[in-house]
């Protein structure tokens, strides 16, 4: 993007040069889209942003936007970007990742990141399976879907990240649905510019390992009610809904983090000082 | 009681008693005290798991000159109690000439400690203070030591009223009135020189391992911290983040030592000095960020306090055994520095210059320190400012095709800060392009393994890679704490040997520098190292690394105990006389 030009920015001014590995038909191309209409609508300048991630077909999105980006290790992107925002408040961060990454191995991650409240954008493309690694399933897989490394089904209960996001005190949640790029970018935004720690499960279907998956684009709807900023509410209707109900479910109100760095400099005595007797 | 007590130089005492009984208070007491009037000092706190009411105990040695390691013996062991009193076995070995101060009421001296057949004095430590509202047992003990290692009463009363002083007059007057008992008994023997000889005229600093190596990260430009807490590293953090706090950085708490690492790289991505300390657990968890670290080439400090491994190991004890997880820890082939401090007063300059070689070579650097040297307090002389600061080579305005790892001379390849207009680019573990594109061809992934062993080898490390001391036929080869001691034990074989011995104690674990070494042993025909671990772990890296002499012999224990100057002393006698 050309930093003269005064014209309002376009969702193609944040795509790179590098092509995505996903396969045709990929939720994840609808998110990527999403993610650049955000920022675009929010006018927000490609080097001010950093996007964050950790392993899995998902996490290849920062390379797939033209801002700073982090591809980091599995499970890890949290830690990753907290670390940058608290280093860098002047930054906008996204989180970027999927269910197997935030849910599994980086599960205690989202707990404390939803604590810690740090204003980050954490963005989990659920699609129930581990793609990259060709079709196990995920701490979000229903216990009986198939697979060779379970076969007849894992039988063991899904988990529920927008329940455990509200319960670890994340201060925004919401579920999207890639196959409404615009939707979607709505609610990015909103969850953008909400302080503190904003969690958005979208809906991201894999269509090479759960073609049953197609079958979301008929299943989703608006959620029937207005967002809440009462957690135990939101977290009941987030309990007892089918799992397609889209929207922003919760806005809370709590202090985000603010240990930040970058505040002025008040070492005004010599730390040599304190050790001499 | 008139015989001498404590010889040469150094005077050792051990305060043992019970969890709480406030042994830890009376030794540090003491050591701001004889520091008062000139003498150099450390203190070994010791303690068991149990946070109340396990053992605890304070092993001192105070001395003319700077006191970097223990002694073979202690002179004095003053017991508040004897609960718990074989878990000390290990720590404090006493002989004939050691004096034993015991509290008739806390029961018979032990048979372990009775057969040193070290002299036994009584002293009334519970009685006495009970004669004083509000006095206790620790403080008449102090009293008692402070005498007989010569540390004159005016100097120990204004150490201890400035530690009370915050707890009210009552207080004070109760602490003095039961260190006046305790001095008072061991008048006669104070036998011990007068403190007039002493230097007082240069002031001098009291301060653990742990607290220098925050020092040492805050004088190289630190001001992110992220951390979960680990015996024996604690320290570093909680030193660390009021500080960093006031210098307009911060410390996280992480949820373990994943996030810790990986905290670390974000915040040293967005271009803030960064860094982190654990032990040997927290390592190994670390190690997969330390990868990532390498490979998106984000300069990081691991500070690795260590411990008695593997596993959980011995929490609260020294041990060099982190040497192979440090150095071959990490999966592919992953060019990194290790180094390693060698004192209290070299964790300031060791972890600064890891600082300076992270934020130079974009590269993760671990800093082996241990429990000893971190947990150890000790009086030395001021430690002055040096002038390695982190400094990054930065990208700025790079305009279309940016490289962020690209291909120079050096390997080290300039780094945008986020915000940096039209230098975005997405850091990555993958293998790489010089575009920062992921790539899994051969072409790319030699030319980045390359240019990232590249900008480690050659480096100039200038002098700091070693300390090296004295000259001779014979060299002794050891790192971290142990060098203090082989130090001391070199020092007591020049007065009566005539045979000179090397010392060459290495910073610069890795990357190895041969080169180097074949300068320094040069005109040395034989070669001892000695290393305080079950396994050789440097003795194995040197074979494989270095050109050493024909002749080279080994010392290598495992912790929990140091080793003493004399074990080493006597080593080397027999060494020099073969």
């Amino acid at each position: 993007m050309s930093t003269e030009t005064p014209r309002k920015p376009r969702a193609s001014d944040y795509k790179s040069d590098t092509k995505p590995v996903w396969c045709p038909g990929c939720g994840d191309f609808h998110v990527l889209l999403s993610l650049r209409k955000a920022v675009a609508q929010m006018g927000l300048r490609p080097e001010e942003i950093a996007v964050i991630s950790g392993i899995g077909c998902s996490s290849r999105i920062p390379a797939y936007m033209n801002c700073y980006g982090f591809h980091g290790i599995h499970g890890r992107a949290l830690p990753l970007a907290t670390g940058v925002k608290v280093a860098r408040p002047d930054l906008t961060v996204i989180c970027a990742g999927g269910d197997g990454d935030g849910f599994s191995i980086g599960g205690n991650h989202l707990l404390h990141a939803c604590r810690r409240n740090v204003d980050i954008t954490y963005v989990v493309m659920d699609n129930e399976v581990y793609g990259m690694t060709k079709g196990q399933p995920s701490p979000t897989t229903a216990p009986d879907w198939d697979s060779k490394i379970a076969p007849g089904g894992t039988g063991i209960s899904p988990f529920y990240p927008l329940v455990i996001a509200l319960a670890s005190g994340a201060n925004f949640v919401a579920r999207a649905f890639s196959g409404d790029p615009k939707g979607t970018a709505k609610i990015l935004v909103d969850a953008i510019t909400h302080p503190g720690f904003s969690f958005v499960q979208i809906l991201s279907p894999c269509v090479t390992f759960r073609p049953d998956q197609r079958e979301w684009k008929n299943q989703v709807h608006p959620a029937p009610v207005k967002p809440t900023s009462d957690a135990s509410q939101a977290a009941r209707r987030v309990m007892t809904d089918d799992g397609f109900n889209i929207g922003v479910l919760y806005k809370g109100s709590r202090e985000p983090y603010q240990q930040y760095v970058g505040q002025e400099n008040r070492l005004d005595r010599d730390i040599d000082k304190e050790f001499l007797l | 009681m008139s015989d001498q007590v404590g010889n040469r130089d150094s005077i050792s005492i051990a305060l043992i008693g019970k969890g709480g009984s406030g042994v830890l208070t009376a030794g540090e007491m003491l050591l701001t005290a004889a520091a008062g009037i000139g003498r150099y000092g450390m203190m070994i706190p010791v303690v068991g798991p149990q946070i109340r009411g396990g053992e605890s105990a304070a092993l001192l040695r105070l001395g003319k000159s700077p006191v970097n390691c223990l002694d073979d013996y202690y002179d004095v062991l003053l017991a508040i109690d004897w609960q718990h009193a074989e878990r000390f076995l290990e720590d404090i070995p006493l002989d004939a000439n050691s004096l034993v101060v015991t509290d008739p009421s806390a029961g018979a001296v032990p048979d372990f400690i009775a057969a040193t057949g070290a002299r036994v004095h009584e002293l009334e430590m519970k009685a006495l203070a009970e004669s004083v509202t509000g006095g206790r047992p620790n403080m008449v003990a102090l009293g008692y030591a402070a005498g007989i290692a010569g540390v004159p009463e005016a100097a120990l009363l204004q150490a201890t009223e400035k530690k009370i002083e915050g707890k009210g007059r009552d207080a004070v007057n109760a602490s003095n009135e039961c260190v006046r008992l305790g001095y008072g008994q061991a008048a006669s023997g104070a036998a011990n020189d007068a403190a007039a000889t002493d230097d007082t005229s240069n002031r001098r600093w009291l301060l653990s391992g742990n607290h220098a190596a925050g020092l040492g990260a805050l004088r190289g430009g630190i001001r992110f911290a992220a951390a979960y807490p680990i015996t024996p590293a604690t320290e570093i953090l909680e030193w660390l983040a009021p500080r960093l706090h006031d210098a307009g950085g911060t410390l996280v708490q992480a949820e373990d030592e994943l996030a810790s690492i990986n905290m670390a790289i974000g915040a040293s991505y967005g271009g803030i000095p960064s860094l982190t300390a654990t032990s040997g657990p927290g390592l190994s968890l670390m190690i997969e960020g330390l990868g990532l670290a390498v490979g998106a080439e984000i300069p990081v400090v691991v500070i690795n306090v260590m411990r008695g491994g593997p596993s959980t190991g011995i929490p609260t004890k020294p041990e060099q055994s982190d040497f192979n997880a440090a150095v071959y820890g990490l999966h592919g082939d992953a060019p990194h520095i290790v180094v390693a401090a060698n004192s209290v007063t070299d964790s300031v300059y060791t972890t600064q210059w890891a600082v300076h070689l992270a934020e130079a070579m974009q590269v993760p650097v671990i800093v082996l320190s241990d429990q000893f040297i971190g947990q150890a307090s000790a009086v030395v002389d001021p430690i002055p400012a040096i002038n390695f600061l982190a400094k990054r080579k930065l990208a700025r305005n790079a305009g279309k095709n940016f490289e962020r790892y690209a291909l120079t001379a050096d390997g080290i390849s300039p780094m945008p800060l986020p915000g940096t207009p039209g230098c975005q680019y997405t850091a990555d573990g993958l293998e790489h392009s010089t575009t920062a594109n992921p790539s899994g061809l051969a072409k790319d992934h030699v030319a980045q393994l390359d240019k990232r062993a590249r900008k480690i080898d050659g480096f100039d490390y200038g002098q700091h890679w070693a300390d090296i001391e004295g000259d001779g036929e014979l060299a002794v080869l050891t790192w971290g704490s142990t060098t203090s001691t082989v130090r001391e034990a070199i020092g007591r074989l020049s007065v009566d040997l005539a045979t000179k011995i090397k010392l060459i104690s290495l910073r610069l674990l890795l990357p190895a520098q041969p080169q180097r070494m074949a300068d320094t042993l040069r005109g040395v025909e034989r070669v001892m190292v000695i290393e305080q671990n079950h396994s050789g772990q440097l003795y194995r890296f040197l074979r494989a690394w270095y050109d050493l002499p024909a002749d080279v012999q080994t010392m290598f224990r495992p912790g929990p105990s140091v080793f003493r100057p004399a074990q080493i002393s006597d080593a080397l006698r027999n060494w020099c006389q073969q």
